[in-house]
């Protein structure tokens, strides 16, 4: 039984673990006072010859007091909540200069899609990676979370990052690794019979390598687009959305910034 | 009180009770309206459930444990587990079926269908239920509603799979799922039941409003009929939003409506909406009862007045109303509008505080107390020890930073059976072994009530208190074979020691199934007050007759005078005259103001 959680290695990862480690010790200091007081009544008020019950019917002055303590004590938690809830989710005060990409879920798999050359997404020189997410260290990144089929949910404990991926929703996340490595992306949604084969990796690179290996890949793309028009013979007017890239049909779904509903 | 009733008053009232007609054998066991019957009936089918549900969890617990290990008892069909190797479809039916049916057809019938039908007329001192008809009718629309259950597994494609929420995209088309007839026969079900608890709910607010014995007033109800009052009212608003969601998830699936069809403009949040605005109020509809058997049973056992009652019936209100507020917590990832999750976080940590105002007074109860260690005390006393880690569990998940690692991880498994089994299951041990005498006339084996209750207790803890810490370290609820992922593996050996004490924990429950079949024929013959109580249902035989009491009782004080000092012996029946034992002054103006 371990109440400790393991590093988190995102900006915000320690705002969470903060708060989660003040409410253990209220709720564990709570748990052990009532719990331990539980017994001792049982233990000292246990029937014995002749003894008899006080005919007690209650008291306002402790109805009061255990009215406002707990009052007092989880307003406090949610005032300390709410700023830290708020930095994460609300895509109004996500920070700048983000580097952005587009994720998409789908019955089970995860598809990282990246803007290429034109830095815009949906046109013919994206790329993208299977069940993998290469993105920069000690930078923010904004991702674009969509679903293809059914509900998913994006899910690195090493991050302390969560959010379900709707279809029909293009759902804003957010974060910022301070640590290179490679972390397990999950799906903690019910999503079918592969739900739980559903994991990915998002490889968290030095600044410098991540460029490098950005440049190749928007390289290899322009080779293989390149490859395709010569091949195809219609030249270069017909680039832009003449080649599909595997997920033109996602586009096609009527698509909502979330926050409607 | 404008007019103190005397006794002779009421010995002239005609009386339903007083009629006992000779009822054919029809008439007395399966199309009954006695509301004992009734209440019984609902018993064995949701014990039966219960077993089933339990069941079902040991299967996945093999599952958890031994992934992919043929199970020791190869009787299951090819299409669930070929060479006793359980397929993943056939896991998340397990998932949906397990929590469907203890949530639904256990844990709901259980507290809502059995105590509300046997305590509710008995304890307000009327011969039965304002409808006893539409009762008898309440019930055998939940028959049907199980079998259909039931036979949703036998269907091509099997039991629902989408999990017992059935979240929407995932149950509105089969080509997600592999489940077609499977998911729309739990949508019928469940409507089905959902009609049987509006007809239960409607049947037991007239009857307490209205058939209340005299002198009853309301704050001389017991805390269980208060409970079941409040319960009723969130049942009766809560079922129909339900039944909406149920029939348009049905329409999508086989009229070609698009509710939650995203392709075709529908809106999978709305289902969540609709589920989770039914769910939360379900969630205290689970647990309220529990708690009056709890408040009951704790001054029962203490020889006390319940300490604090009028805040004990204001904090059931508070929590009642607080539910229709709080939705919005299950879906704090679900991409519903950060915004919103803020609020939600407000009203949903402020249920902390009625629900610790009931924890204090039930400690308040026994401070000072003179106390009887029987088998339905310990249950209440696990109750009140697990409650507490259930509720502080809840306080997690209640800030929304802290939620977001821990939504929709074995953390909130653990929550969830710390509130329904540690929480709402040993309430109904409870009950059971406390109200087994105005069933069946006898009562439970005290010791192998114990041996049930100290191997369910340890069994119960071992199982689902390292949920918790699984959690933490981030397994996802739902997952057919956690070893799949890396960073699980190393928590394997915790999932084959949950399930070791889940076996063991179901097996214990053998013990209490004996006990409680057995003690029908072989139980010690209770009287009619053998834990010395005071409500009005200890006045009657046990088992109450048909109609109850031989006359209308008359009540004249509150139902906890547990140890009133000057008084002969340490309880004294609301339906005792003033005249029959020494009660101080305030005895009845204590708890009627």
């Amino acid at each position: 039984m371990d109440w400790l959680l393991d590093p988190s290695v995102s900006t915000f990862g320690p705002d969470i673990d903060r708060i989660y480690y003040i409410i253990l010790v209220i709720t564990g200091a709570v748990f052990f006072g009532t719990e331990l007081l539980l017994v001792y009544f049982l233990f000292r008020y246990r029937h014995r010859e002749g003894q008899r019950a006080e005919y007690i019917h209650g008291s306002t002055k402790a109805e009061v007091i255990w009215t406002a303590v707990p009052f007092v004590i989880v307003v406090v938690l949610a005032f300390m909540s709410a700023p830290v809830w708020n930095r994460i989710k609300n895509p109004e005060v996500f920070p700048a200069d983000s580097y952005e990409v587009m994720l998409t879920a789908r019955q089970f798999e995860w598809e990282t899609r990246y803007a290429g050359a034109d830095g815009q997404f949906e046109t013919a020189d994206d790329f993208t990676l299977l069940n993998r997410m290469n993105v920069p260290v000690d930078r923010p990144i904004l991702i674009h979370l969509a679903s293809e089929d059914v509900i998913h949910s994006f899910f690195v404990y090493d991050f302390r990052l969560k959010q379900d991926a709707v279809p029909g929703m293009v759902i804003p996340i957010w974060f910022e690794a301070i640590q290179t490595g490679e972390y397990t992306l999950g799906c903690a949604e019910l999503c079918g019979t592969g739900h739980s084969t559903m994991d990915g990796i998002v490889a968290v690179q030095p600044q410098a390598e991540f460029e490098a290996w950005e440049a190749t890949q928007v390289a290899a793309r322009q080779a293989v687009l390149g490859g395709v028009l010569a091949s195809l013979d219609i030249g270069a007017e017909a680039g832009n959305g003449a080649v599909t890239s595997g997920l033109a049909e996602g586009a096609a779904t009527p698509m909502h910034e979330h926050g409607d509903f | 009180m404008s007019h103190v009733a005397t006794k002779t008053d009421y010995d002239l009232l005609p009386f339903a009770g007083e009629h006992h007609e000779e009822l054919s054998f029809v008439r007395k066991y399966i199309f009954s309206t006695d509301h004992k019957t009734i209440g019984k009936q609902f018993l064995f089918m949701s014990l039966l459930f219960l077993l089933l549900g339990g069941t079902l969890a040991t299967v996945m617990r093999w599952q958890l444990g031994f992934p992919g290990t043929p199970l020791p008892v190869d009787i299951l069909p090819e299409t669930m587990a070929p060479g006793g190797i359980i397929l993943p479809e056939f896991y998340n039916s397990l998932v949906t079926m397990h929590g469907t049916f203890m949530i639904f057809f256990a844990i709901m019938p259980l507290l809502v269908g059995v105590f509300g039908n046997l305590l509710i007329p008995l304890q307000i001192g009327a011969a039965d239920m304002a409808f006893p008809k539409l009762n008898m009718f309440s019930f055998w629309l939940a028959v049907p509603a199980g079998f259909i259950m039931l036979a949703s597994f036998f269907v091509e494609g099997g039991a629902a799979g989408a999990g017992w929420t059935s979240y929407a995209p995932l149950s509105t088309s089969g080509e997600f799922t592999g489940v077609y007839l499977g998911q729309q026969l739990w949508l019928i079900s469940l409507f089905l039941l959902g009609f049987s608890s509006i007809t239960g709910a409607v049947n037991y607010i007239t009857t307490i409003i209205n058939l209340r014995a005299p002198g009853l007033t309301w704050f001389r109800l017991p805390l269980t009929v208060w409970a079941l009052f409040i319960t009723a009212i969130l049942v009766l608003l809560a079922m129909p939003i339900l039944a909406g969601g149920l029939i348009m998830l049905l329409t999508d699936q086989t009229l070609g409506t698009t509710f939650f069809k995203p392709e075709l403009g529908g809106e999978p949040l709305l289902w969540q909406h609709l589920f989770w605005y039914f769910g939360h109020p379900e969630v205290y509809i689970l647990i309220l009862p529990a708690m009056g058997i709890v408040s009951e049973v704790i001054a029962n056992g203490a020889r006390k007045p319940v300490f604090g009652y009028h805040s004990m019936v204001f904090a059931i209100a508070a929590i009642a109303l607080l539910s229709w507020i709080v939705w919005g917590h299950h879906m704090f990832m679900s991409g519903m509008n950060p915004r919103l999750g803020m609020t939600f976080m407000f009203t949903t940590i402020v249920i902390a505080v009625p629900s610790a105002i009931k924890v204090f007074n039930w400690l308040g109860t026994l401070w000072k107390g003179n106390i009887h260690f029987t088998t339905p005390f310990l249950h209440s006393v696990a109750f009140v020890a697990l409650f507490i880690i259930g509720g502080l569990s809840g306080v997690f998940m209640a800030s929304t930073p802290v939620d977001i690692p821990i939504h929709d991880t074995y953390f909130i498994v653990a929550h969830i059976h710390y509130v329904l089994f540690g929480g709402s299951l040993f309430a109904i041990f409870s009950g059971i072994t406390y109200w087994y005498p105005k069933l069946f006339g006898t009562l439970m084996n005290e010791t192998w009530g114990k041996i049930h209750f100290i191997g369910t207790f340890i069994a119960y803890n071992l199982a689902f208190f390292p949920m918790h810490g699984i959690g933490l370290q981030g397994m996802m609820r739902r997952l057919y074979d956690p070893t799949l992922y890396a960073y699980l593996q190393p928590l394997q050996p915790w999932n084959v020691f949950i399930s070791y004490s889940v076996f063991v924990l179901f097996a214990f429950q053998f013990i209490f199934a004996a006990n409680f079949l057995l003690s029908i024929w072989k139980g010690k013959k209770a009287g009619p007050n053998p834990w010395r109580a005071n409500s009005i249902e200890w006045s009657a035989p046990s088992p109450p007759p048909h109609g109850n009491f031989e006359r209308m009782p008359v009540v004249y004080r509150g139902p906890y005078e547990y140890s009133v000092p000057g008084a002969r012996e340490d309880f004294i029946l609301q339906t005792d005259p003033p005249d029959s034992s020494v009660a101080p002054h305030h005895t009845s103006a204590s708890t009627s103001h």
